[in-house]
C-alpha cells in the first residue's frame, strides 16, 4: 500500500522534473547570455542580451504581431493545400497503381529538390503570396502522401479478408477499413508537415526578401537585418520559434484525441 | 439433427448437404501444391472438425470454401437457405461466418459497432441491426461489454466478439480457423464448452479448423484428418458420443479412445515431416 503510493508519489515528481529541468536550464542559459552581453560590454547590434530582446518584442509588438499573422495564415493556408494534397493524392494512388506508378517519382523529385532553390523560380511565375503558399504546399504535402500510403498499405490482412467475405463496396472498404486503420500514420504525417509548411512559409519569404510586397516574420527578419536591427531580428525569431511548437503542440493534441481510446501511440505504458 | 456415421465422400442426401467440394486443388503462384485433391461434403448442421499438421492446407481450405481465395482446380459449393452457389458471389456474405485465428477486431471502434460491421456492410437498416446486434452480444454473453473497446478486453472476452459477430448475420455456415489457438487452456475450455451449446441451439453447419487432438474430439461429430503438402484426406473419424456433450465427456474412457484413433491417423504426416 504504501509501496504504491510512494510509486505514485515518485511518478509525479518524475513529470514535475521533466518540466522543471528544461526550465531550469533556459533560465541559466539565458542568465549566462545576458551576463556576456553585459561584461564583454557587446554592442546590441552585434549581439543584443535576453532582456532587450524582450523589450523590443514587446515596443515593436504591433509590427512583429501583424507579421506573426501574415505568415501563420500563409503557413495554414499551405498547410490546408498539402494535407488535402496529400491525402488525396495517397488515395488516388490507393485505388489505381497505374495512377501510383505514373506520378510516384515526381513526388518524390518534389521532395528531395530543396525548396530554397525552387523558391526564386516560383516567384517569377506566381503572384508572391501564391508563391509562398506554393513553397509551403511542397514542403508540407509528401510526408502526409508516404504516410497515408503507408497507412493505407498496413490494413490487417484478415480484416481486409472479412471486408472481401461480406461484400464490401470499393467505397466502404475505404471508408469503413481503410481510412480508420491509416488514421494513426495521416496523423503522424500531418504532425510532420504542420512544421514543415512553416518552413516553407518562411523559406519562400526569405527568398522573396525585401523586394516583395510581404510582411511576414521573416520578411522582418530579412529586413532588420539590411538595418543592423538585431534585437528584432531575434525577437521575430522568438515569435517564429514559438509558432512553431504551438502548431506542433496542436497537431499533437488532436492526434492524442483522436487516437486515445484505441492506438498504441497514444496508450499509458500500463495499459 | 440427425445422428450416425457418416461415410466419407458418401453424398446420399444431396439436398442436406451444406457444403461441398470436389477435387479442389491451390497451387500457389510460388508454386506451393497446398491443397491436394480435396473431396469433402459436410451436411447440414453437422460440425466437423479439420485436424493436421500446420502447413497442410486446412486454412486454406477454409478460406476457398468462405471464397477468400479462388481453387486452381475442382469445385466448391455452398447452400444457403436452399439456394446452391458458389462462394464469393454474392452468396458468401450471407451464407458464411468467419472466424479467424485472431480476433481480427476494428481496434478503433466499440465491441457494439464491430459485431455490427456486416450488418452495416449489407446495408440493413439501423433498428433492425441493433435487435440484431443485442441478440448476438446477449449469445456470446457480452451484453454488457457493448460499449468497451476491443483493446480493453481480454483474449477470451475477443474470441467471443469475434463469434458474436460472425453470427449476426445469421449464417448457415460457421468457418473457424483455429479460433482458440491462442488462449489459455482454461479459457480454452470455456469457449469449447459455450461454442458446442451455440451449436446445439443454433444447429449451423461448422467447420472447425485446429491442429488439436483433442479439440476435435471435444468438439466435432467428425474428424476429418489432413495429410500435409500438398493436404489430403487422410482419413474420417466419427464421433458418436452421447449428447450434450460436457466436462464429463472430457474424462470419459470414450473420449480418449477418439483421441488415440484421431492421433493415430495423424502420426504418418508428422512422422513424414520429421524425416525432412
Amino acid at each position: 500500500m504504501s509501496a504504491q503510493r510512494s510509486a505514485v508519489e515518485n511518478r509525479r515528481g518524475f513529470r514535475l522534473l521533466r518540466i522543471l529541468l528544461p526550465a531550469l536550464v533556459l533560465v541559466l542559459g539565458l542568465a549566462a547570455w545576458e551576463l556576456v552581453v553585459r561584461i564583454n560590454n557587446i554592442p546590441p547590434y552585434v549581439l543584443p542580451g535576453p532582456l532587450l530582446v524582450l523589450r523590443t518584442l514587446i515596443s515593436d509588438w504591433t509590427v512583429l504581431f501583424q507579421s506573426l499573422l501574415t505568415t501563420l495564415l500563409t503557413t495554414l493556408e499551405g498547410f490546408i493545400a498539402a494535407s488535402i494534397g496529400g491525402i488525396a493524392l495517397a488515395l488516388l494512388f490507393n485505388q489505381s497503381k497505374l495512377v501510383e506508378y505514373s506520378l510516384f517519382p515526381y513526388a518524390v523529385i518534389l521532395q528531395v529538390t530543396p525548396v530554397i532553390a525552387i523558391a526564386p523560380l516560383l516567384l517569377i511565375y506566381l503572384p508572391q503570396q501564391t508563391a509562398v503558399v506554393v513553397c509551403a504546399w511542397i514542403v508540407g504535402f509528401f510526408p502526409v502522401l508516404s504516410n497515408t500510403t503507408l497507412g493505407l498499405n498496413s490494413v490487417d490482412r484478415n480484416l481486409a479478408g472479412l471486408f472481401q467475405l461480406y461484400g464490401a463496396s470499393r467505397l466502404q472498404s475505404l471508408r469503413l477499413l481503410k481510412l480508420p486503420s491509416a488514421l494513426p500514420y495521416i496523423l503522424g504525417g500531418l504532425r510532420i508537415s504542420g512544421g514543415l509548411s512553416l518552413i516553407g512559409a518562411v523559406v519562400a519569404e526569405i527568398a522573396a526578401g525585401t523586394a516583395g510586397a510581404g510582411s511576414g516574420l521573416a520578411y522582418r527578419i530579412a529586413e532588420s537585418g539590411y538595418r543592423l536591427n538585431i534585437p528584432r531580428m531575434f525577437a521575430a525569431l522568438l515569435l517564429l520559434s514559438l509558432a512553431g511548437i504551438v502548431i506542433y503542440g496542436l497537431l499533437a493534441l488532436i492526434s492524442h484525441l483522436a487516437l486515445r481510446r484505441w492506438h498504441e501511440s497514444a496508450l499509458g505504458k500500463e495499459n | 439433427m440427425d445422428e450416425g456415421i457418416i461415410l466419407p465422400g458418401s453424398g446420399a442426401d444431396i439436398a442436406g448437404i451444406s457444403v461441398s467440394l470436389q477435387g479442389v486443388t491451390k497451387i500457389y503462384d510460388s508454386g506451393v501444391a497446398a491443397l491436394g485433391q480435396l473431396d469433402l461434403k459436410v451436411r447440414k448442421g453437422e460440425f466437423v472438425a479439420l485436424v493436421g499438421p500446420s502447413g497442410c492446407g486446412k486454412s486454406t481450405a477454409l478460406r476457398i470454401i468462405a471464397g477468400l481465395s479462388a481453387p486452381t482446380s475442382g469445385e466448391v459449393r455452398v447452400s444457403y437457405h436452399g439456394e446452391e452457389g458458389r462462394p464469393g458471389q454474392g452468396i458468401s456474405g450471407q451464407a458464411i461466418g468467419f472466424v479467424f485465428q485472431e480476433p481480427t477486431l476494428m481496434p478503433w471502434t466499440s465491441v457494439r459497432e464491430n459485431v455490427r460491421l456486416p450488418l452495416k456492410l449489407a446495408r440493413v437498416a439501423a433498428a433492425q441491426a441493433d435487435a440484431r446486434v443485442e441478440e448476438a452480444l446477449q449469445r456470446v454473453g457480452l451484453l454488457e461489454f457493448a460499449k468497451s473497446y476491443p483493446r480493453e478486453l481480454s483474449g477470451g472476452m475477443k474470441m467471443r466478439v469475434s463469434l458474436a459477430r460472425a453470427l449476426v448475420t445469421d449464417p448457415d455456415i460457421l468457418l473457424m480457423d483455429e479460433p482458440f489457438a491462442a488462449l489459455d487452456e482454461i479459457t480454452r475450455f470455456r469457449l469449447n464448452n459455450d461454442l458446442l451449446a451455440l451449436w446445439r441451439n443454433l444447429r449451423k453447419t461448422v467447420i472447425f479448423v485446429t491442429h488439436s487432438v483433442f479439440e476435435s474430439v471435444y468438439l466435432s461429430q467428425r474428424v476429418v484428418v489432413m495429410t500435409s503438402r500438398p493436404g489430403r484426406i487422410a482419413a474420417e473419424i466419427s464421433v458418436t458420443a452421447l449428447e450434450p456433450r460436457g466436462e464429463e465427456f472430457r474424462t470419459s474412457a470414450a473420449y480418449t479412445d477418439y483421441c488415440r484413433k484421431v492421433s493415430a491417423a495423424l502420426a504418418p504426416s508428422y512422422s513424414g515431416r520429421s524425416a525432412l
